[in-house]
């Protein structure tokens, strides 16, 4: 049996620059969100202690997933499956939902699919919901720990307020934290031998899905918001007490 | 008219929701209609805040399983003829959100932190690139579901509302609950203090925490931390991480200490209203967004502050 674990590819939020309260995104390189590589190491820890068979890497993007997917097979991912298509630059993500569900529909003996309980860019969480809908299988968001015991995942469900031990039968969507263990690094050898890892290819048109694209998200403005920061340089402690205490922000 | 509905299991988030919906229903005149689902008091509550109550008593509904509760919403949207539908961002209303869009074929944006109508258009803004910027977005088409960020509204009050029953049916579940425990943390709201002192990486051990957690007393303040702290290191509980993933604040003065600021730190503190930042390197991002800036090593600066506060 085997896991899917569903990457978003995004750019590099590190080297993203603001200019004039622009975002630019010229040669940012891209990778994958830091809690769908969490996503990742659960999937291959998992792999490693329960005997399935093989860890699938799903991704939908443009054609340069095929560079960016060899981060997730260094980091453990066994194969990758790529769903590649200009439109999807800009899918929101009801059409990347419908894109990733057809995608799963093609591939065999799939017991978990996990995904990053929000992408690194928009963390928007709406993604693995709608796939689970789609799929007609049970969702568990926000899992913090998973074990597998037959057909049958123990999750621990972490909320704001309490945590939820619960159990579901497999197959099953299940979200996760970035708690969940903390992505490996991979070694030389493991980045050499990903180029080598197979890469299935699925267009949209092969998928044969009609896709649904009523009630779509327009962006009207995407800016960093205004900062009115003073940056008064101070240059010891006794200065900073001073210039806090002169604004009334500590007593004393 | 259209209608709007709101859902949230915690009261609190539900009358911010009813706020919000009043928002809309102030440009567009829709009508407003507040769910609630298995607490009956929750739906007192409501219709006492003026609210026109629909309350579903499903004893088999299992609430963990989030599918199954937007099942039980998206009967109401149907018997009812709701178009938009408003939850709370929290983490039950992520899930929700996803989920019900999907059943119900509507376009859907979660963490809404501001809203504006304009023409019966509902321009929601929320943090996009990692919180780098903010977007404003609409969803174009009449099925919306919109998840409104915690504290983005301010709780309803009112008078005159009512409670109706709401028959659904539950089909049964492929999810069990086996234990609810309550979170093994040292409960402390960081959303809410007034006076934040934040560490990060460039704290050396473990045993420096207790530095940064006699400045924060003395100031009135708690201590909270950028997420490896909680989640790479483990030295503090996850409640106390700011950030995206983590916790948005905004208190009123914020002091980070060894922090770099990276952008999915600064999302959750750049409302706090006077901001100092010590750290030992003085190109370091976080500066850009500083009211003070002290370049130094913090563990000797916490010290001193703590004996000139002291």
């Amino acid at each position: 049996m085997n896991i899917v674990v569903a990457m978003k590819q995004i750019p590099d939020l590190q080297q993203i620059r603001i200019s004039n309260r622009r975002p630019v995104l010229e040669d940012v390189p891209l990778t994958f969100g830091s809690i769908d590589k969490s996503a990742l190491e659960a999937a291959v820890v998992i792999r490693e202690s329960s005997g399935e068979e093989k860890v699938l890497v799903l991704s939908a993007g443009t054609e340069e997933l095929e560079d960016t997917i060899k981060e997730a097979l260094a980091a453990g991912g066994d194969e990758a499956c790529l769903i590649i298509d200009e439109s999807l630059a800009e899918a929101d993500s009801s059409m990347i939902a419908q894109v990733l569900a057809a995608g799963i529909k093609q591939l065999d003996n799939v017991d978990l699919i996990l995904f990053g309980e929000g992408s690194g860019d928009n963390y928007s969480g709406q993604v693995g919901s709608r796939v689970a809908r789609l799929l007609e299988l049970p969702q568990i968001c926000y899992a913090r720990d998973i074990k597998i015991d037959g057909d049958t995942a123990y999750v621990v469900r972490v909320l704001e307020d309490c945590e939820e031990v619960v159990e579901v039968k497999l197959p099953a969507i299940i979200t996760v934290l970035s708690d969940i263990g903390e992505p490996r690094i991979p070694s030389v050898t493991q980045i050499l031998k990903a180029g080598k890892k197979p890469k299935h290819f699925l267009d949209l048109d092969e998928l044969g899905v009609s896709l649904d694209h009523s009630n779509p998200i327009i962006t009207l403005s995407n800016l960093a918001p205004e900062s009115n920061r003073k940056r008064i340089v101070v240059k010891d402690s006794a200065e900073l007490i001073e210039v806090l205490k002169s604004e009334n922000l500590i007593g004393g | 008219m259209a209608k709007i509905m709101i859902y949230s299991a915690k009261d609190t988030l539900a009358l911010e929701l009813l706020s919000a919906a009043r928002t809309i229903a102030s440009n567009t005149g829709d009508e407003i209609i507040a769910l609630t689902i298995n607490n009956d008091e929750q739906g007192q509550i409501l219709a006492d805040a003026g609210a026109t109550v629909y309350k579903v008593n499903a004893s088999d509904l299992i609430l963990a399983d989030v599918a199954a509760v937007a099942d039980v919403i998206a009967q109401g949207v149907q018997q009812l003829g709701v178009e938009v539908v408003l939850l709370a961002s929290d983490r039950r209303g992520k899930e929700l959100a996803g989920s019900l869009a999907q059943i119900i074929g509507a376009g859907c944006i979660t963490d809404v932190s501001a809203m504006q109508v304009k023409d019966g258009r509902i321009e929601c803004e929320r943090n996009a690139l990692g919180g780098a910027t903010v977007a404003t977005q609409y969803i174009e088409g009449d099925r919306q579901v919109l998840a409104i960020a915690p504290k983005a509204f301010s709780a309803a009050s009112g008078e005159g509302g009512s409670v109706t029953e709401l028959q659904v049916t539950v089909k049964p579940s492929g999810i069990r609950v086996q234990e609810v425990r309550a979170k093994d943390s040292d409960s402390v709201n960081i959303e809410e203090a007034t006076v934040i002192v934040a560490v990060g990486q460039g704290l050396k051990s473990k045993e420096d925490l207790a530095m940064a957690e006699s400045l924060a007393q003395s100031l009135g303040g708690v201590v909270a931390c950028s997420k490896p702290l909680a989640t790479d290191k483990k030295w503090l509980s996850e409640d106390r991480v700011i950030g995206l993933s983590g916790k948005l604040c905004k208190p009123d003065l914020a002091l980070l200490f060894g922090i770099s600021g990276q952008v999915q730190f600064t999302v959750g503190i750049r409302d706090a209203k006077t901001i100092v930042a010590v750290n030992t390197d003085e190109n370091a991002t976080i500066n850009q967004m500083a009211d003070y800036i002290l370049t130094a090593d913090m563990h000797e600066i916490i010290p001193e502050l703590n004996r000139l506060l002291g």
